[in-house]
């Protein structure tokens, strides 16, 4: 049972580690002085879930092979292919509208998964997702906020909007497929079956799609869910390069502390 | 709002009451297209380290301020009436806030 722990804790870290990278790059380019504090906040509460779920990952690994890595090896150290954050949160962030959609996206799912975590037989499972769960009901909250500001907008911006969800609809599938390992997970009451957050999700963006008057996407066909995905390490192109910049000092200077 | 400041969010000015603190008080301005938004831009903006409990947004030009041409008028004349200030009364211990 403790193995398919390793990977899922992998998975939620990943999620939270990437995505709070993907949006430190806003920083200092964000649309207003405002919206880029606002996201770089949003980053921030990411990473430090990424840290406290990495953290429990390489305890328990090192509880088992009698090899812990730390948080920062986790981070810095493994190349993409060990990697198991969704696909979704590794794509680049495009114009504001691409990095709303993928926040709206994934937030709403993040915050339904945290809140079965929360219930979590693991107790420490339970606890980082009930502090993380406020924090994300928070980034929830914004994120659709502005998916319906520019849904409901102008028509420039009701057009970027919409066919942003479009684009990256095939990239949310990954949420909600489950594998061996979630099976695993369910089974031993660490976590949901992914499969049971999609209705909830569904009805979320639905709505939230209805009041921004953008059409939800509808297309049956997913990234990542036929044979491989994120999930089991296999990425876009896009995360090699996000791990480049993110890895650069470790790599370079093994080690460096400040 | 002069043509320089068209299409440009409104202004808005912020007001936060601390945890222990029993007034809102100005923390700073910050721009936003509506009063939601203002809100949850100050939340970010000024609540970062835990500064407040309550957050109260006002549209920068709904504020009236007084006539900085006027302060002669207006308040040099409360400088010389020292009698006003209640430091002439004993403070019963017990009384709190002031």
């Amino acid at each position: 049972m403790s193995e398919p722990r390793i990977d899922y804790l992998l998975r939620l870290g990943d999620n939270a580690l990437v995505l709070a990278q993907r949006l430190g790059e806003w920083i200092g380019h964000g649309p207003v002085l405002e919206e880029d504090i606002a996201l770089a906040n949003v980053g921030l509460d990411l990473l430090g879930q990424g840290r406290m779920w990495l953290s429990y990952a390489g305890e328990l690994e090192g509880a088992l092979s009698g090899h812990a890595r730390t948080e920062d090896e986790l981070a810095f150290l493994r190349d993409g292919g060990a990697f198991r954050n969704v696909q979704l949160v590794e794509l680049p962030n495009g114009d504001f509208a691409v990095t709303m959609a993928r926040q709206f996206y994934f937030d709403q799912a993040h915050l339904l998964l945290l809140r079965a975590l929360a219930a979590s037989v693991d107790p420490r499972v339970a606890e980082i997702a009930a502090k993380a769960a406020k924090e994300v009901a928070y980034h929830a909250e914004r994120s659709a906020d502005w998916v319906i500001r520019l849904g409901d907008g102008t028509a420039q911006s009701h057009a970027r909007m919409q066919s942003a969800i479009d684009r990256l609809w095939p990239y949310t599938g990954e949420l909600f497929a489950g594998d061996a390992v979630d099976a695993a997970i369910a089974a031993a009451g660490i976590g949901p079956d992914p499969a049971t957050l999609r209705p909830a999700w569904l009805a979320a963006v639905d709505s939230v799609c209805a009041q921004a008057t953008l059409a939800r996407p509808t297309g049956e066909w997913m990234q990542g869910v036929q044979g491989r995905g994120g999930k089991q390490g296999v990425h876009t192109e896009h995360l090699g390069h996000l791990l480049a910049q993110m890895q650069f000092l470790q790599r370079a200077y093994p080690g460096a502390q400040w | 709002m002069t043509s320089a400041n068209a299409g440009e969010w409104p202004l808005w000015e912020i007001f936060i009451r601390s945890q222990h603190g029993l007034a809102h008080k100005h923390v700073g301005s910050l721009h936003a297209s509506d009063a939601a938004m203002a809100v949850k831009n100050a939340r970010d903006v000024y609540t970062r380290r835990n500064e407040g409990v309550s957050i109260w947004v006002v549209r920068s030009a709904d504020i009236v301020a007084s006539n900085p041409d006027a302060r002669d008028e207006l308040f040099d004349p409360a400088s010389s009436k020292v009698y006003r200030h209640p430091t002439f009364f004993p403070m019963p211990e017990d009384v709190k806030h002031i």
